[in-house]
């Protein structure tokens, strides 16, 4: 199986993020520049964390109409998997390709820290390896994590399942002082309706190796590429 | 030739705005009594072509200046 990471100028968990594809494939996936406009034969692209054009006009904004992007639009209408973290999240709702907004955090401060996240929809090729309702300790770092939808999305992510986490407490209750960034209804990361894309504000890739606090990653990278190898 | 436009990009009513908030708290530590509903957007200005229609630059905000899905944009042309 063939991994694209997509990088943008001011793009800065490639690396963490190969580190993690890398664990879990023993393969080292493509690094790829923003201005491509193809991508042949990728099983899976993933669009990493960091600041693109120090996040300017809007977080992801400038990223969505990078070159490269018209063809990410493509892949994902072919069905090609696509995960976005953190600013790559921020990218697949600026393109449109995930439905909401990402707002500035309720605290208005850059939060960098562990958080709980309860696995909600796990009957995805993303998700397989974690139980429904089952918590994972993953970091956040982010200052635009804060997740909004209006009554008419949340409905819709409703009725096709695709919340995919819930900011929660160590024990996966999901409440107000839970929620790391006031996202609406502890929302840190949602599916397209077909289930073959996935955002998320956290950081899954830095939970993944020995030295980090917690491994609570490896079985989504494990449910993202094993499926594809 | 070119002529001027101005885009006023607001969040949406009921969309949480914490920086106006933010502005709102401070303005009331300064002692200025009475302030209330703080909202901060952006003004973005630009030189167009001339015969740019009203519709490109309607485009422009869809699709680029403002998120429709949090912001409301005014068009004005100086």
């Amino acid at each position: 199986m063939k991994t694209a990471i997509i990088t943008f100028p001011g793009t800065n968990r490639e690396n963490d993020m190969a580190a993690a594809v890398k664990l879990t494939t023993g393969k080292s996936p493509d690094l790829i520049w923003h201005k491509e406009t193809t991508l042949e034969n990728y099983d899976l692209i993933i669009l990493p964390g960091g600041f693109s054009y120090g996040d300017y006009l809007r977080c992801g904004a400038m990223a969505a109409h990078s070159p490269i992007m018209k063809e990410i639009i493509a892949q994902a209408e072919k069905g090609t998997r696509i995960f976005g973290v953190c600013n790559g999240f921020q990218m697949l709702i600026e393109t449109r390709i995930l439905p909401g907004a990402l707002l500035k955090n309720k605290n208005l401060k850059f939060i960098c820290k562990n958080v709980h996240l309860r696995s909600e929809n796990t009957d995805t090729h993303f998700t397989k390896h974690l139980k429904e309702g089952s918590v994972i300790e993953v970091p956040v770092a982010h200052g635009d994590g804060n997740y909004f939808a209006t009554p008419d999305i949340l409905s819709d992510l409703a009725a096709n399942d695709q919340v995919a986490f819930r900011y929660c407490d160590a024990q996966g209750n999901v409440s107000e002082e839970a929620n790391a960034n006031g996202s609406i209804d502890n929302i840190a990361g949602i599916y397209n309706k077909r289930k073959t894309i996935l955002g998320m504000m956290p950081h899954p890739e830095n939970a993944t190796l020995s030295h980090q606090k917690t491994q609570d990653g490896v079985p989504l990278f494990e449910g993202i590429l094993n499926g594809l190898m | 030739m070119s002529k001027k436009i101005s885009v006023k990009v607001t969040l949406k009513k009921g969309v949480l705005d914490p920086q106006g908030k933010a502005i709102e708290h401070a303005l009331g530590t300064l002692g200025f009594q009475g302030v209330e509903n703080v909202t901060q957007g952006k003004l973005i200005e630009m030189d167009v072509a001339d015969d740019t229609t009203d519709a490109q630059i309607k485009e422009m905000c869809e699709q680029l200046l403002a998120n429709p899905v949090i912001e409301d944009y005014e068009i004005k042309s100086a």
